[in-house]
């Protein structure tokens, strides 16, 4: 009866994804998390809210925490995005992904993608934030499981490793 | 795992990180929406915009023309009805006749994308003849209300009356009588995942796999059984991650038995993922609460009798119903003792979406008042809230007036731990001006004695393959759902055979390969799985033993096992995998199995719902909270949490302190901001940004102190630590607004806007006061 209505358009976009340059074709009004789960499969970034509510999307672009279920993917045409895939490298756990495995800042582990990605973001401005400055800087991501407590502790502890990212 | 450099290899009491932490920090975890589905059709959910009203129209032929649409289901698919009790099953995946509460499923569509399935619920057409509908428990029971189940006499699904001792004697025998209503609103799991579902039926086979994000697979197995009629032998459920429960996902939850519903229709495999709304929406959690508290006491604050009602405003259907008014009266008892209790319960339909478990179930509102009115008591008669405690506390082992087993009790220890931590004596009535301190304890069951589907089984059964790698293989229908229940059972199988935790796996909830579980649901993993994981590893050490005592040519009893390497007193030692592999020899790879059962003596009185509430180790918790309240914003922010908990015995301190951390922030949730409403029956609060919970900018630190009774049945003396000391936050926060500013609120959650009204009215009360004096 109804056909399917006009396939939305899309445009080539070009971006960097955890150090590597792609080329997708990718429909104008597809949402950054979309793009990074369903095109590139990268499903560490969750999908936890209707938008811009709860940060479990929270991936860095060019450097800074961004809220990937309210920003289009094409809005990174050229530029540099990482996920929570990037952060273990060589082989080895980053200092936030140590810290937050050690010291239990993840429970069931949904918000913990987001949490540790808008915690990276904080630690690449300032390596030795207070108690506040943390509080502040993922007061945008909510978990259910932790009561934030071991969360804050694991981030202050990542801030003490110094030798590796 | 992080390996341990000492020298020992015993895991029991040092912080353990998660078994499946690193797929967690790595972003590896698949939850359910991770799940490959790329070849899956999109399931789509139409539903009800009325609160209450019939079925008059119901035409989904447009819809199943629209190209792109594979299957249309309604509630003609699915003449079954669903639920927890199998005396109180009366909800249909899909309505059938009548729809109960606005966002009842009604129809539901499987399209080869999302947009196509949207578009295709867009051409159904439903008209529904509405009818009264109710939002209070109040208008539900009115004499001229409609009945929503017609076999239900006044809305109301269950009433419960209990009583134990001579309550009017002792009310007669008290030196102080008081009675207070408490109102505590209804409050959500928000557990951050969203529901989803994938669902693959194999036509070829009629075989159905489901992976969803269920606490307890196995329910959720016996109920598409039923509502699909299909064999029980010819379904898989599998629960992959979780992100998060508290018990949303206890119950079948009608979006899963909907996803199999299509995915039978459309002959092929359907993911179904709910918005957030639509997570909101299918609820399930604690209801709005109003509660009647009478209490006597003595002089010395002795408790001489209690008289409770409680009216739960329970949604449109049963779920859990049933039970969370029968967990109101019967979690009364087990923490104080009081000498005659009276209980009326009454849990009532209304026309929203059903309530049901939430951490705490049943006992967390009905502790709130209980508290409250304790301390309220306390300060009339001059006695201090610890000393009040402290003067009702019972003796370890014992039974309670409602017939439940009291085995361990550490509860005069959390109260002399946080009491000491917090410098409650230095402290308290010396406060700074909008400052205060409140405390309150609370307790929980550690696992339901008598199962909802009793069917005489084991309560719980562990599976042990050790094979040719020296690797042990647990199988464990326990969900783990982020509160580490998997790394548990490895560590009480690794402790019991003093090996390494290296040489543990676990799989857990897969109907197809683990054994059946009752799931986790009243916190009884650690308490009934870890004693069942323990038998499995004593029999299979009990194999080990045998043929490295063959080998040593010793007898068995002299032989022992001491960090992986079996031994005779100090002479003839072989290691671990040389046993393995000797034991391998004779019986190939081994399977073992142990199990767990609560005695009937543990399952709770004869009376009528005597078995809620049953359970073989209550945990117990005190705490103290520490306040300041601007008196110009009303605004009330912790400053700080001070907890002990008697979990009988810490298996891993890093996930109970997680726990009590978790429970005491999720009890500060419902007592601060927390709360569901409904416009018309049109949820208002069904976004992360309406529901307030709280953030790292409202969460105080939360001092942990772990006590430890040893509970003579608990697996190693272990008891639950995730639930018991939710219940004291919200007194211990309502106790130190009173002690900061004089104000006792009787509402929960203590908004601003209700402290507002508060002092407002207390403005009004001292004006009024003077006017009269003046007058006089």
């Amino acid at each position: 009866m109804h056909a399917p209505g006009p396939e939305a358009k899309k445009r080539l976009l070009r971006l960097r994804v955890n150090g590597r340059w792609r080329e997708d074709a990718v429909s104008e009004t597809a949402l950054l998390v979309d793009y990074l789960r369903e095109v590139a499969h990268l499903t560490g970034t969750k999908t936890g809210c209707d938008g811009g509510e709860c940060g479990a999307c929270t991936v860095l672009v060019d450097g800074e925490a961004v809220p990937s279920c309210i920003t289009l993917a094409v809005r990174c045409e050229g530029r540099s995005v990482e996920t929570i895939e990037a952060l273990a490298t060589q082989g080895r756990l980053g200092r936030l992904q140590r810290a937050f495995h050690e010291k239990l800042g993840a429970q069931c582990g949904f918000c913990t993608p987001g949490m540790i990605m808008a915690a990276e973001a904080l630690l690449r401005h300032n390596p030795q934030p207070t108690d506040d400055e943390i509080r502040a800087a993922l007061s945008g991501n909510l978990c259910r499981c932790t009561g934030y407590v071991k969360i804050i502790e694991s981030v202050k502890a990542a801030t003490e490793t110094v030798h590796d990212r | 795992m992080t390996a341990d450099s000492g020298a020992s290899i015993r895991q029991l009491r040092r912080p353990v990180p998660l078994i499946d932490g690193v797929e967690k920090v790595t972003g590896r975890a698949r939850y359910t929406a991770d799940l490959d589905h790329a070849d899956a059709l999109v399931g789509r959910i139409l539903r009800s915009p009325a609160s209450h009203g019939d079925i008059v129209v119901l035409d989904v032929s447009k819809a199943r023309a629209l190209d792109g649409v594979v299957a249309v289901i309604t509630g003609d698919d699915c003449a079954y009805t669903y639920g927890v009790l199998p005396i109180a099953m009366n909800e249909y995946p899909l309505a059938r006749g009548r729809v109960r509460y606005r966002g009842e499923p009604v129809a539901a569509v499987a399209a080869i994308d999302a947009e196509t399935a949207e578009r295709a619920l867009g051409l159904i057409e439903l008209k529904i003849a509405e009818l009264p509908a109710y939002y209070t428990s109040e208008d539900a029971r009115a004499p001229d209300a409609i009945l929503l189940h017609d076999n239900k006499p006044g809305n109301v699904e269950r009433d419960v009356h209990h009583q134990f001792g001579e309550v009017e004697l002792g009310f007669a025998a008290a030196d102080l009588v008081r009675e207070e209503s408490f109102c505590c609103a209804e409050i959500n799991h928000a557990q951050i995942e969203p529901h989803a579902s994938l669902a693959e039926f194999d036509p070829l086979t009629g075989r159905l796999t489901v992976q969803t994000v269920s606490q307890v697979g196995y329910y959720l197995h016996l109920m598409l059984a039923r509502c699909l009629g299909m064999e029980t032998a010819q379904i898989r459920v599998i629960k992959p991650f979780i992100g998060g429960g508290f018990g949303a996902r206890v119950e079948a939850l009608n979006f899963e038995i909907v996803t199999a519903l299509l995915a039978r229709a459309a002959a092929g495999k359907v993911f179904m993922e709910l918005s957030r709304e639509e997570t909101f929406i299918t609820h399930r959690a604690r209801p709005h609460t109003d509660i009647r508290l009478k209490l006597g006491m003595s002089r010395t604050g002795r408790m001489t009798a209690c008289e409770l009602q409680v009216v739960q405003r329970g949604g449109a259907y049963a779920g859990y119903g049933v039970i969370t008014i029968l967990y109101a009266g019967s979690l009364l008892h087990g923490i104080y003792d009081i000498p005659a209790v009276k209980y009326e319960g009454y849990r009532v339909y209304t026309n929203l979406p059903p309530c049901g478990a939430m951490r705490g179930h049943g006992s967390v509102d009905t502790r709130h008042a209980f508290e409250c009115l304790v301390d309220r008591m306390a300060r009339e008669l001059g006695l201090d809230p610890f000393a009040v405690r402290r003067a009702n506390l019972l003796h370890a082992p014992t039974r309670t007036a409602n017939d439940l087993m009291i085995n361990s009790y550490g509860l005069a220890e959390c109260l002399d731990r946080v009491e000491r931590a917090s410098r409650w004596k230095e402290r308290i009535g010396r406060m700074a001006p909008g400052k205060g301190l409140g405390m309150a304890c609370s307790h929980y069951v550690s696992g339901a004695a008598k199962p909802i589907h009793f069917t005489g089984e084991p309560h719980a059964v562990v599976n042990l393959k050790l094979d040719f790698d020296g690797g042990i293989t647990a199988l464990t229908g326990a969900a783990d759902i982020g509160q580490g229940s998997s790394t548990m059972v490895a560590i009480a199988v690794a402790e019991t055979l003093d090996i390494s935790l290296d040489r543990l796996r676990v799989i857990a909830a897969d109907t197809a390969i683990t054994p059946k579980d009752n799931g986790a649901y009243s916190s009884r993993i650690t308490f009934m799985v870890g004693n069942a994981a323990i038998d499995a590893a004593r029999r299979l050490k009990a194999l080990l033993i045998a043929t490295a005592a063959r080998k040593l040519e010793a007898r068995p009893e002299d032989v022992e096992c001491i960090n992986e390497v079996f031994r005779v007193g100090n002479q003839s030692t072989l290691p671990f995998a040389e046993v393995v592999a000797a034991a391998l020899v004779d019986e190939g790879a081994i399977t073992v199995k142990g199990a767990f059962t609560c005695p009937p003596e543990a399952q709770g009185g004869k009376h009528r719902g005597g078995a809620v509430g049953s359970t073989m180790g209550f945990s117990y918790a005190a705490q103290v909270v520490e306040v300041s309240v601007d008196e110009v914003t009303a605004q009330v922010t912790v400053d700080k949490v001070w907890v002990a908990l008697d979990c009988g015995r810490a298996i891993n301190p890093l996930a109970v302190e997680g726990q009590m951390q978790g429970s005491v922030w999720m009890g500060m949730g419902q007592a601060l901001c927390e709360e569901t409403r409904y416009l018309d029956g049109l949820p208002a609060h069904a976004s992360m940004l309406e529901y307030r919970m709280p953030t790292t900018m409202d969460s105080p630190p939360i001092e942990t102190h772990i006590v430890e009774s040893h509970d003579p049945y608990g697996p190693l003396g272990a008891k639950e630590a995730s639930e018991g000391a939710l219940a004291g936050f919200p007194p211990a926060l309502v106790n130190a607004i009173a002690n900061a500013i004089g104000i006792d609120l009787n509402e929960l959650p203590a908004t601003p806007d209700r402290i507002m009204d508060a002092l407002i009215e207390r403005r009004r009360q001292a004006r009024l006061a003077r006017t009269l004096k003046a007058a006089s």
